[in-house]
């Protein structure tokens, strides 16, 4: 199948190469030719004006639930897939919290089997311990041989630092990165929003910082003990945030991204029980929102990734302390990491470097970039456009978002995979 | 369905749909409250019949928490001024077939009554239902949070005593941290002027307290010095968390109110408890037997603020004693 596309006169912004400039990209076959300005194709080629529009390689989400298999009522891996095109995102990580866990090869093959139907491509990570029991070591070496890319018990933490210390041992022999849900179980007690002023008035069950950075602190710790290569998913805390910033000045192999949420909002917004605003690791303080942010623009935090986490009414619609844990953010991400160019001095660049080039390189695969030769995934966005964030028009299966109604700037206006049009603004739904 | 028009039932002289907690409530729309309860108050002590202002009206009590007293005071309250009342708990609910909360409270609410009373173990329960929910919603206790009835009824217990509130120091003691009691207490007297401490072991407190503009104790003798009011917060013994509190004699070392700690005190400080009180524990016999104790009048004003709130919030007339004579 030939995809031949050339998409003119963008802003193209491509920090794998340090580009920043206004050029046509040129992708034949589905791979990219040539970043150049006024550049010529035969009349065969499809083309985009993209004028007014930035253009960048197509972005990388290396933390995704797709719920597929054994929770299709929240989300499919088609439907994620889906969704994921319409944020923007060409390429997606899942977690193996799925039913049956993914901790075997054959569940693994089913997710690849799966996404080979879809138009953007989809890595699997597979579970640390089996059954993410946190006791015994999941069938790494098989499931890397299925194509996972890191591994990771995201959503519970392994609580057992032999295990955890063996899992990063064992890692490096397949060159696997170790994902790490940084929450101490028995310090979380049955906390459902951060342990600060706000947990006391609204009287609910408090999870202190402390939680997510003793575990932070040990993995990272067993990271240096083993060589391995660590990275801490969700960080939330400004205490996080410096133990990486400490680790990584030290030789440490680690890295860290941090989520939309985690990045704009605080334990405020628990306020209305809002069961939407429920997730883990909570939302925290104004001091931590700004030191996550520092730590985005300085490279402490690698990368932005979304922990897109589907729930149905049924989970979400419930008292605050029943209600399940997560957000969607596929279709609300980039508007709000946007928002932090526009609002908070986080510059384009940097944006798109933690988008695309730094997640692609955390789990090792060949995409966030624009080099010739990789296959032609872009994404186009409008930075002008400015709307209001409508759940109902989510191509997710799932509408638990503490966003909707949120008034926002800057659109994705096509994403490209492999040199086809995948999404197009506004009309991929009719 | 059938428009149940919520903008109508926002026509009480409280200028409010629904009751869920004391933080957001004013200065005069306590005042409304307590000034009617003396009103009842009044025409109780003069043996006058109760105005039947709820006579046709029907109230659900939804409990899903064991509750003695203000279950049977809402009850009593309903009866006091005419009206029906209606007690689902969570064994007799649906919730046991699996129904959920909301569910429930949709369901019943088809049955039309005029106003729901919700307990609940969850924090935030009765906000999630007052926004599906046409009918007001009275907060009878959700989780930890808050327990605005208590709150009423220890004002007015306060303003019984003390008469005005403003510049009274008042010391809540116990478990502050698993109390809704404390949070509302808290909020209804700060709004009402007075200066609140809170004194109990640095495990039972929760964080940053002091943000909320309280002092905060761990030693009981310092903390009583001075105070013309104590509130002594039941201990959950069948809850007490080891690793919250070693033992309930351990607490009453610290933090039981005894003659001794009494020495510390005013001469006329008032002691209150929201019930049951473990005896021994929280206080010793002698001091909650004693002419400190005002336990008991906490209890009858319960009925009368109870009857206040119903009152106003189904849009009653405003009583108060003064405007009566």
């Amino acid at each position: 199948m030939s995809e031949n596309l050339i998409i003119r006169g963008g802003r193209v912004i491509d920090p794998s190469q340090k580009i920043d400039q206004t050029a046509d990209v040129l992708i034949r076959d589905g791979k990219v030719e040539a970043i150049e300005p006024g550049l010529s194709v035969s009349s065969d080629f499809q083309e985009i004006q993209a004028s007014g529009l930035v253009v960048t390689p197509g972005w990388v989400d290396i933390h995704t639930h797709l719920r597929d298999p054994g929770f299709s009522y929240k989300e499919t891996i088609q439907s994620g897939a889906l969704s994921a095109a319409a944020g923007g995102f060409t390429s997606i990580a899942c977690m193996a919290n799925t039913q049956p866990v993914n901790d075997n090869p054959f569940v693994t093959s089913y997710i690849y089997q799966k996404a080979s139907e879809c138009a953007i491509n989809i890595y699997a990570i597979g579970a640390i311990t089996q059954g993410l029991e946190g006791k015994h070591l999941a069938q790494i070496g098989s499931m890397y041989e299925a194509g996972i890319v890191g591994i990771s018990d995201d959503g519970n933490t392994v609580m057992d630092a032999y295990i955890m210390r063996k899992a990063l041992d064992y890692s490096r022999r397949f060159k696997l990165v170790v994902i790490s849900h940084a929450e101490d179980t028995c310090l979380k007690g049955k906390g459902v929003m951060n342990e600060g002023y706000n947990s006391t008035r609204f009287g609910l069950r408090g999870n202190p910082k402390a939680a997510e950075e003793v575990i932070v602190s040990r993995d990272i710790l067993l990271a240096e003990l083993t060589g391995a290569r660590l990275h801490i998913a969700h960080v939330s805390t400004a205490g996080s945030v410096q133990l990486i910033r400490e680790a990584k000045k030290r030789g440490v192999q680690v890295t860290g991204e941090a989520t939309p949420h985690h990045l704009t909002l605080t334990d405020d917004a628990v306020g209305a029980y809002d069961t939407n605003t429920k997730v883990a690791p909570p939302l925290r303080e104004m001091e931590d929102v700004a030191a996550l942010l520092e730590g985005l623009k300085d490279g402490t935090i690698d990368a932005l990734a979304t922990d897109h986490a589907p729930h149905s009414v049924t989970e979400k619609e419930v008292e605050y302390d029943d209600a399940a844990f997560g957000m969607i953010g596929l279709e609300t991400a980039f508007p709000l990491y946007y928002q932090l160019h526009l609002d908070k001095g986080l510059s384009l660049h940097r944006m798109v470097e933690a988008m695309t080039q730094r997640p692609a390189e955390i789990v090792g695969i060949p995409k966030g970039t624009l080099k010739k030769g990789v296959e032609g995934d872009v994404t186009i966005f409008d930075p002008k456009h400015r709307y209001r964030i409508d759940k109902r028009r989510f191509y997710s299966k799932s509408q638990n978002t503490p966003f909707d109604g949120r008034e926002v700037q800057g659109a994705v206006a096509y994403t490209v995979s492999a040199g086809k049009i995948v999404y197009r603004f506004e009309q991929l739904k009719e | 369905m059938e428009n149940l028009s919520p903008s109508a039932l926002f026509q009480n002289s409280l200028q409010l749909k629904s009751i869920l907690g004391t933080e957001t409530l004013r200065k005069d729309q306590l005042e409304k409250i307590l000034d009617c309860a003396f009103y009842f108050r009044e025409l109780r002590d003069k043996k006058q019949p109760f105005p039947m202002t709820l006579e046709g009206t029907n109230t659900i009590l939804l409990f899903f928490e064991a509750s003695t007293r203000t279950r049977s005071s809402f009850a009593l309250a309903a009866k006091n001024l005419g009206g029906n009342t209606v007690v689902l708990t969570k064994e007799a609910s649906s919730a046991q077939k699996g129904e959920t909360l909301l569910d429930t409270a949709r369901t019943i609410e088809a049955m039309r009554p005029d106003i729901l009373v919700l307990r609940h173990p969850s924090a935030g329960s009765p906000h999630h239902l007052d926004k599906h929910l046409a009918i007001p919603v009275l907060n009878a206790g959700d989780g930890f949070h808050e327990h605005p009835t208590q709150a009423f009824l220890d004002l007015m217990t306060i303003r019984e005593f003390k008469g005005e509130m403003k510049g009274l120091k008042v010391l809540i003691v116990g478990d502050i941290a698993h109390s809704r009691v404390a949070r509302s207490d808290t909020y209804a007297l700060q709004t009402m002027g007075a200066q609140v401490s809170v004194c109990g072991p640095p495990t039972l407190l929760p964080p940053k307290m002091e943000k909320m503009g309280v002092k905060v104790f761990h030693h009981l003798e310092e903390a009583v010095v001075g105070q013309d009011v104590i509130i002594c917060l039941r201990v959950q013994l069948e809850r007490l968390n080891p690793a919250q509190n070693p033992s309930p004699g351990e607490y009453s070392r610290f933090y039981g109110i005894s003659l001794q700690i009494l020495e510390h005190c005013k001469k006329d400080v008032l002691i209150m408890h929201p019930g049951p009180v473990n005896r021994g524990v929280e206080l010793s016999p002698a001091v909650a037997d004693g002419p400190n104790s005002v336990i008991l009048n906490q209890v009858g004003n319960g009925v009368l603020v109870r009857m206040a709130v119903l009152h106003l919030l189904l849009g009653g007339e405003p009583f108060s004693v003064k405007e009566s004579r």
